[in-house]
């Protein structure tokens, strides 16, 4: 036994125990181990990728025409409100760059729409040029504290830092997305016929993704009193108010405040758009806004002018595969012909060679 | 004189050594003559060991002299339980792997330069540091229990307290302690053998566990020890061991022995007991310890698998360099962004406010950047490929067509990681004998006194093997493979009169079962397969033998004849190692009985019989019988043959010349006494050779026969053929030989002396009563050339070279009578030189050459060593598969010509090249004309090619610095090189030479320890595990047992591990490169501040979990082309050769294609998702599951293969992505911030626009590779693809196919090359040689067909 140690043992061959000496070392036929398991062996020519070509022509150019469809329905309007130019009615309030000013500045922006808007309409504000996706950025919250918990309320991960304290007070929420929260309020005026404002009611709840509102972000403590729920932490630097002073509705307050949840979800690219209000359809008989004259108003606070940003809103509804975007249905149809197109170029190359190669096997 | 003698010797090894260091000695280094003794003590400290007894008178000194010897325990665990951990992290942190990971983790633990948390970064260092410990864990713990097993093992050794041998186990075994063995036994640690049992003082091992051989080895006691004879008392065991110090030398081993009266007995490895070799036929043996555990010579032999970095590694290698130089260019060009960007930003409210300078930003960047893309290093690439190679191992080892069944062996893979190499072989070196031959030696011819016996019917007895075993085959072929076999097989081809046969038994007993000598063991016995066993005698050979026993008086002269024919078989009986056993006792030696029991008769009997011619012979006495010594089978024949037909005939016919064999020419000075030679009834040796080819007569148990273990195979087939004589070897002890010979019965011969077989001298001596039996390769020694035995010879020699040309392997006989003074005299030099520990070869050599001089020339004998099978097939496919075969072999010219020309490596067409000359300038001129001849050739049409045969001192001029350029031209233009006559050292330069001038690679295959040093140099090295032991095994890379399973092993396996690992390894960058630059388009749109869209366990996972197992599988199991395809067209395997699967060009191509599969995948769903409310994780997640389903898919594409493994692979691998993304998309509250993916996923996967962007990404991404494999497949297909097409077809078809195949292939080669599958019955020429060769002579000689 010793000896097979000495000299076998390090080539891989395992000692059997119990060493038989007198054992079968022949391998087992068995299909895997001689490696002739069936197989299917794709071997890609002209002729046997052929139906594929026209399978993906004929499957991409419908979807490809549905999609397009489906996009060029969807309403949608966009008004900018950065007020760079000087005839913009908010140029007064761009000029400002402090988060902090006391005296609120609001601007009025009139816009009519052509078409009337039949289903949901979606409110969003959009922001160019910002960088809601920059590493340290992103890094800069604490979800703990977010997710209500009582220490990390007090204590803000690290992360969090330079937005982490506040002369010794702890952050509520920190770090640098919640200090940069975008603060515009805009309202929505329809201009009647005869020339009344009728304000548009903006649901504020049901913006968030709903595990954000109800697993991701929570109040500290079971407190329903939130006041006393984020004793001892200050608000963030650039905010005006406390994080419990959102909103009046409890359920809305606090960290669990959908506006903020939105804005905590930091955006893919720098433009991007965040749903803001939702403007329900009320019955079947009217659109949901009515064609003709509307008044945005703006309570101007986010300052942009320092990145270079602009902010627009825009207004749109939505399909079953989101807002208006045409691209996907154009490269779908655009594939989908340029496969059909190379199933043709195919066939006229499977006549060429293909017969050569089923027939005379070797050219040489 | 002998002081002399020694100083001199002394002297001359002093110079040398000095000199080669560069400086001259003072003469105090030189032995003065006061006495070798003071020398010897000098010496002592540094390069000896002395063991005294343990127990012995010199307690006190044993314990200084034995300080420094180790104890018999081993550990070859490389850890103990506490220091597994900090010792294993330090072996693992070797790898440069490892290191970079490491390096990877530091840098994320830096704040400003952190990327991912910090336990992410570890995953990788810490799966892979996991793994690989656990692996060598579990090997550790393997070692660790096989050492306690072996440790713990019992040995009886000496207690000094008890005074008597008691148990002990083997860790507890000291250098110095008695240890008593029994039979069976093993042996603990090297040890001397002091004492045996046997009355001769010889024990048997059975080396087997060491090196694989199964014959018994006959170890001797020290001699003239004092207390020979009663078991010895290791108290008054006084002698001191001086020997030298621990080394890995298996075959040497040097000593001497001083007994209390000074004298001394030198010690050779013939004394020595090998650790872990077993006791055999001996009942107790006692030996003292000299070296124990890992100081043995079996643990120093004990080396570990061989690394080796392969071709395609090194390939590798470089475009790892090249994706460490993409990773800086993008981590670069980021930082620079970077630093821009942030020059640009003022006060932004998205960037956190800080001090640092954009440039310095930029700086922390770049090593941010090195994190987020560390995936572009396919660091674990390395582990991939280990695991893929152990994978292809696992199934080369597990190819049932490796399998030997008559050695019950596969094929071992000892090189772990050179599997590809196999695929890209150029150049084969090859041994000759017992790799491309059997080294199953059959006898086959002789010449005695200058006369030919051509032994016609043995030559047909040869070829009756050869067909039967063509029937056998034959039926057990289904249709397809019959087809191949009828494609493949050639007619035997006999080539110039030979016999060599092209199959041979595959199994010892198949189709002649009942011809198999002992059916117990039936491979126990090397060198005794049926084959090698059946001599057909010559009937000339055989009535001149009879003469012997014939009553009836002989005349003068031919009675000289009938003396040199009994000295050549005595030669052939007694000249050699054998050792004799009988089957129904496997292990126990027939002994040679007491010889004063029996009567015996001695040489000098005979001797005395032949000066004494005249008188009758002594027919009457009857043979001794003992129970002890068994009677040969033939010997009963014998005697019954004698009782009916050899009774004193009264009407004697005379032989009739001529009748059944011709004598070519031959004039000997016999023959006219031939006439008279008195014939017996030939019907009784008819009767003998017939049942001595079949079997016995019913009834007659079989058990008598004689069982003959050899060390050579040579000397198994001379025995056997002696036996067949009648000349029979019985029995064999330290002193005498038991023989037995025709007419005269069993008689023992006294063994003088043994000068065995060494590839210097290429011969061995035997001294016997007062002469010397000699074998030799040349007849060199053989002065005497006076008169008749100058005729001798002449006609020998001329009969030497026609059996060298029919490829024999010749051996002549010579003898020697010894004056007893003059032995004396050689005696005392012989043992001087026994017990000199330096220099012994030396004066071995010298004293050897002393006597071997003055030698009569008996005869000689010529040896068939037949081909293996399949051996041309193979030779033929591995020159069609474009690799260029050259024969490296000891031998003489004449025969490697011929064997060359039998295995196919020469053709009819081939022009011959020969190379001989006897200086250097002659060297230079020859290549140059030969290289003109070549040059002059290739334009000439007729000639298919040019086949360089070169001698061994050529070569030496050749390899010269100045020359090998030359020579390296010449041989690279000829298909085939054949060197001849070279030496080990010889071989492995020329490999090495090919290798490194022609930057190509090489596989060596040898079967013997001469081809040890060749195989260690070539990239692959190939052992055959044959009759010669295992030494070439185990230098090698991977062993076989044939050399047919080389074409599977290359042309198959090769091929296939080649173009898995070749495409894998693309396939990995292919990977590597299109993930990561997702993450790099990314940045331009995030202010290049080093963000990921994707959470960062997924992003760590995706290399290490979602797609890590479908390239391995891919690596192991895919298959281009089918193994029948690639064994019937050698073509395929130059896709190899030229690296074609993993060319530079490819590397860029599949860079570039992932390139644009990695824009594809970013960009599609970036314009999707442009201006949108999408959030980073949400935008990942498209980009995410698109990557994956087009890496899976782009696998299916490149595949050639795919079976339900892969299937489940694949789809498992999509499934465990998607499955894990949403669980963790569901459970993940809080966790990996700040890429918390709670409910993105989720949400993701439950909108329509995800599964539109996935799947216009996956198509648009995979288009145009799909779409350029088809264009190229149906445009231009590569071979590979012409033949993996033809796989599809049904069998019918398939055949077809395959022969237009062949058939175009043959065409398009220039003047038909390559042979036509059709009529592979290619005759082999005559080879005419030219009389240079013979006469070596600074000639050329080229010679045509």
């Amino acid at each position: 036994m010793a000896s097979s140690y000495n000299a076998k043992e390090e080539d891989g061959h395992v000692a059997v125990p119990g060493g038989g000496t007198i054992q079968n070392k022949k391998p087992d036929n068995t299909a895997f181990k001689q490696q002739r398991l069936p197989a299917w062996q794709p071997i890609l020519t002209a002729g046997t990728v052929l139906p594929a070509f026209f399978v993906i022509g004929l499957i991409f150019i419908p979807i490809g025409i549905g999609l397009y469809v489906t996009s060029n329905n969807i309403k949608e309007f966009e008004i900018d409100y950065t007020g760079t130019d000087m005839s913009s009615p908010c140029f007064n309030c761009s000029q400002s760059f402090s988060w902090n000013s006391t005296r609120p500045c609001t601007c009025a922006l009139p816009f009519s729409l052509e078409q009337p808007f039949e289903s949901n309409v979606f409110m969003y504000y959009g922001l160019s040029n910002f960088y809601q996706n920059h590493r340290r950025y992103v890094k800069s919250r604490d979800d703990s504290q977010l997710n209500g918990d009582t220490t990390s309320l007090m204590n803000p991960s690290k992360e969090c830092e330079p937005y982490a304290r506040n002369e010794k007070m702890p952050i509520a929420p920190c770090g640098a997305i919640a200090n940069s929260m975008f603060n515009d309020t805009l309202d929505l005026y329809y201009i009647d016929p005869n020339g009344t404002r009728i304000q548009i009611p903006l649901m504020k709840k049901g913006i968030a993704w709903w595990t954000d509102k109800h697993v991701k972000f929570r109040n500290p403590g079971g407190n329903p009193n939130l006041t006393s729920a984020f004793q001892g932490t200050t608000k963030p630097i650039n905010w005006r108010k406390p994080v419990y002073e959102l909103d009046t509705d409890a359920e809305n307050n606090g960290f669990i405040n959908e506006d903020f949840i939105v804005w905590m979800r930091t955006a893919a690219l720098p433009t991007f758009r965040k749903l803001y209000r939702i403007i329900q359809k009320k019955n079947n008989m009217t659109p949901t806004l009515p064609r003709g004259n509307y008044t945005l108003e703006v309570t101007y606070n986010y300052p942009v002018r320092s990145f270079e940003g602009r902010k627009r809103v825009i207004l749109s509804t939505i399909s079953w595969m989101g807002g208006k975007n045409p691209f996907l249905g154009i490269a779908y149809i655009t594939v989908g012909s340029v496969c059909f197109f190379l199933g043709v170029v195919l066939l006229i190359i499977h006549h060429k060679y293909g017969s050569r190669n089923n027939t005379a096997d070797i050219p040489n | 004189m002998e002081r002399i003698h020694w100083v001199r010797h002394r002297w001359q090894q002093l110079v040398a050594t000095e000199s080669g260091r560069g400086r001259y000695s003072a003469p105090a280094a030189l032995p003065t003559k006061s006495s070798p003794v003071l020398h010897n003590t000098q010496q002592l400290t540094g390069k000896r060991r002395t063991v005294i007894a343990r127990h012995g008178p010199y307690q006190h000194e044993y314990h200084s002299i034995s300080k420094g010897c180790q104890g018999n325990g081993i550990r070859t665990t490389k850890y103990s339980l506490l220091s597994f951990i900090p010792m294993n992290l330090f072996q693992q942190f070797h790898r440069v792997a490892n290191l970079y990971f490491l390096f990877l983790v530091m840098l994320n633990w830096i704040p400003v330069v952190e990327a991912f948390q910090k336990e992410i970064t570890m995953i990788p260092l810490v799966v892979v540091l996991i793994v690989i410990a656990i692996k060598d864990a579990l090997e550790d713990y393997r070692r660790y229990r096989f050492d306690q097993k072996v440790n713990n093992n019992i040995a009886t050794v000496y207690s000094g307290k008890q005074q008597m041998y008691v148990d002990q186990c083997w860790q507890d075994v000291h250098v110095g302690d008695f240890v008593r063995l029994s039979c069976n036994e093993i042996i603990p640690a090297d040890m001397l053998l002091l004492y045996s049992s046997d009355p001769h003082g010889v024990c048997y091992i059975e080396t087997a566990n060491l090196d694989g051989e199964t014959n018994l080895k006959q170890r001797q006691v020290v001699r003239d020890l004092p207390q020979q004879g009663s078991e010895l008392t290791p108290e008054n065991f006084h002698s001191y061991i001086e020997c030298e110090n621990p080394n890995n030398d298996l075959s040497r081993f040097r000593g001497y022995m001083e007994y209390p009266s000074k004298a001394r007995v030198g010690l050779h490895n013939n004394n020595l007991l090998l650790r872990s070799c077993t006791i055999r036929n001996t009942e107790t043996v006692i030996g003292i310890v000299v070296y124990a555990g890992h100081e043995t010579k079996a643990m120093k032999n004990n080396s570990g698998p061989r690394y080796k970095r392969s071709k395609l590694e090194r390939r590798l290698n470089v475009d790892v360099l090249w994706s460490v130089v993409l990773l800086v260019i993008m981590c670069l060009t980021a930082a620079i962004g970077h630093g821009l960007w942030l020059r640009n930003q003022k006060e932004a409210s998205f960037l956190i406010p800080d001090t640092t300078s954009p440039a310095l930003s930029g700086f922390y960047l770049f090593w941010t950047m090195i994190i987020v893309l560390q995936v572009l290093i396919p660091i674990s690439l390395y582990v991939s490929i280990e695991i893929v190679k152990l994978g292809q191992i696992f199934f080369i080892q597990n190819d049932i067509d490796f399998y030997n069944e008559y050695l019950d062996s596969r094929i071992q893979c000892r090189a772990l990681n050179i599997t590809e190499d196999l695929g890209q072989i150029q150049y084969v070196f090859s041994d000759k004998t017992g790799t491309l031959t059997e080294n199953k030696m059959v006898f086959r011819r002789c010449t005695i006194a200058g006369v030919e016996y051509p032994h016609e019917e043995n030559a047909r007895r040869l070829e009756v093997y050869e067909q039967e075993e063509d029937e056998a085959k034959g039926r057990s072929h289904t249709l397809k493979s019959r087809a191949s076999a009828k494609s493949l097989s050639c007619k035997s081809l006999s080539c110039n009169r030979s016999s060599v046969s092209l199959h041979t038994l595959t199994g010892h007993s198949e189709g002649e079962g009942e011809e198999s000598p002992s059916p117990i063991l039936p491979r126990h016995s090397a060198f005794s397969s049926p084959m090698e066993k059946d001599v057909v005698p010559d009937p000339l050979l055989v009535q001149k033998l009879n003469c012997l026993s014939s009553p009836l008086f002989l005349l003068r002269d031919a009675s000289m004849e009938l003396t040199y024919i009994v000295d050549f078989f005595m030669a052939l009986a007694i000249c050699n190692t054998v050792v004799v056993s009988s089957p129904n006792q496997p292990r126990h030696v027939v002994q040679v009985p007491e010889v004063s029991c029996t009567p015996l008769k001695s040489l000098e009997d005979i001797k005395m019989l032949f000066q004494r011619f005249g008188l009758p012979r002594f027919s009457t006495l009857s043979p001794p019988h003992t129970t002890k010594s068994p009677r040969s089978f033939t010997r009963r024949l014998f005697a019954r043959g004698k009782a009916a037909s050899f009774t004193p005939s009264p009407s004697p016919t005379p032989t009739k010349r001529g009748q059944p064999h011709e004598e070519e020419g031959e004039h000997g000075s016999w023959k006219g006494e031939e006439d008279k030679m008195l014939h017996l009834n030939p019907g009784a040796w008819s009767g003998l050779e017939n049942s001595n080819g079949a079997q016995g007569p019913p009834g007659e148990p079989r058990a008598d026969e004689l069982i003959y273990e050899a060390e050579s195979p040579d000397e198994a087939a001379l025995v056997h053929m002696a036996r067949a004589y009648r000349c029979t070897l019985q029995g064999r002890s330290l002193e005498r030989l038991l023989v037995e010979l025709p007419g005269m019965g069993s008689m023992a011969v006294r063994l003088l002396h043994i000068l065995p077989f060494d590839s210097t001298r290429k011969r061995m001596s035997v001294g016997a009563d007062s002469v010397i039996m000699d074998l030799a390769e040349s007849p060199k020694g053989a002065e005497q050339s006076d008169g008749r035995q100058g005729h001798i010879r002449e006609q020998t020699q001329k009969h030497l070279d026609n059996y060298a040309r029919e490829g024999l392997r010749t051996l002549c006989i010579a003898k020697k009578v010894l004056e007893e003074e003059e032995y004396e005299v050689w005696l005392k030099r012989q043992a001087f030189a026994e017990t000199s520990i330096e220099n012994r070869e030396e004066l071995l050599l010298e004293s050897a050459q002393r006597l071997e001089t003055n030698l009569t020339l008996l005869g000689a004998t010529g040896i068939v060593d037949r081909l293996q099978e399949e051996v041309p097939e193979t030779i033929e496919a591995l020159q069609r598969a474009g690799v260029k075969v050259w024969v490296l072999t000891g031998d003489k010219q004449e025969t490697a010509i011929n064997i060359a020309c039998a295995c196919k490596l020469l053709r009819s067409t081939d022009q011959l090249l020969t190379a001989n000359c006897g200086s250097k300038e002659a060297c230079k001129a020859l290549l140059l004309e030969l290289r003109a001849e070549v040059e002059s050739g290739e334009a000439a049409e007729g000639t298919s090619g040019f086949t360089l045969v070169v001698d061994g001192r050529t070569l030496d001029f050749a390899l010269q610095e100045d020359l090998k350029g030359d020579f390296l031209e010449l041989s690279r233009r000829c298909r085939a090189v054949i060197c001849c006559r070279s030496t080990p050292l010889q071989k492995s330069q020329v490999v090495r030479l090919v290798r490194d001038q022609l930057r190509v690679m090489t596989l060596a295959i040898g079967d013997g320890a001469n081809d040890v040093s060749m195989i260690q140099v070539a990239d692959v090295g190939i052992g055959i595990s044959g009759q010669e032991g295992m030494q070439a095994v185990m230098s090698s890379d991977f062993a076989i047992s044939r050399f047919k399973h080389l074409r599977k092993l290359l042309l198959v396996h090769g091929h296939w591990c080649y173009t898995r690992l070749a495409n894998m390894i693309l396939y990995f960058f292919y990977k590597n490169v299109m993930y990561v630059n997702l993450l790099f388009w990314y940045q331009f749109f995030c202010g290049f501040s080093g963000s990921v869209m994707t959470n960062s366990w997924v992003l760590i996972f995706f290399n290490l979990l979602f797609t890590s197992a479908p390239p391995l599988l891919y690596g192991i199991l895919d298959k281009d082309v089918s193994a029948d395809t690639l064994i019937k067209l050698p073509e395929l395997y130059k896709s190899g050769q030229y690296s074609k699967a993993y060319l530079p060009s490819t590397f860029w191509l599949t860079m570039l294609d992932a390139l644009y599969q990695s824009l594809v995948c970013f960009f599609v769903p970036y314009l999707a998702y442009a201006g949108s409310d999408v959030d980073m994780l949400s935008f990942g997640s498209p980009i995410n599951a698109s990557a994956l389903l087009i890496i899976l898919l782009h696998q299916v594409i490149e595949s050639h293969t795919l079976t339900w493994l892969h299937a489940l692979v694949l789809v498992g691998s999509a499934l465990f992505y998607f499955s894990f993304t949403l669980v963790f998309s569901v459970v993940c509250v809080t966790c990996s911030p700040p890429t918390n993916p709670l409910g993105v996923d989720k949400l993701q996967m439950s909108q329509p626009l995800f599964y539109g962007v996935c799947a216009l990404t996956t198509v648009l991404a995979l288009l145009p590779r799909f779409l350029f494999h088809a264009l190229r497949n149906s445009i231009s297909p590569s071979d590979t693809l012409k033949a993996a097409l033809m796989d599809q077809f049904n069998p019918d078809d398939y055949c077809r196919k395959m022969q237009r195949w062949n058939q175009t292939q043959a065409q398009s080669k220039a003047r038909g090359l390559v042979i036509n599958v059709e009529d592979s019955d290619i005759k082999i020429p005559d080879f005419i040689l030219p009389k240079e060769l013979k006469e070596c002579s600074a000639a050329t000689g080229s010679v045509l067909s």
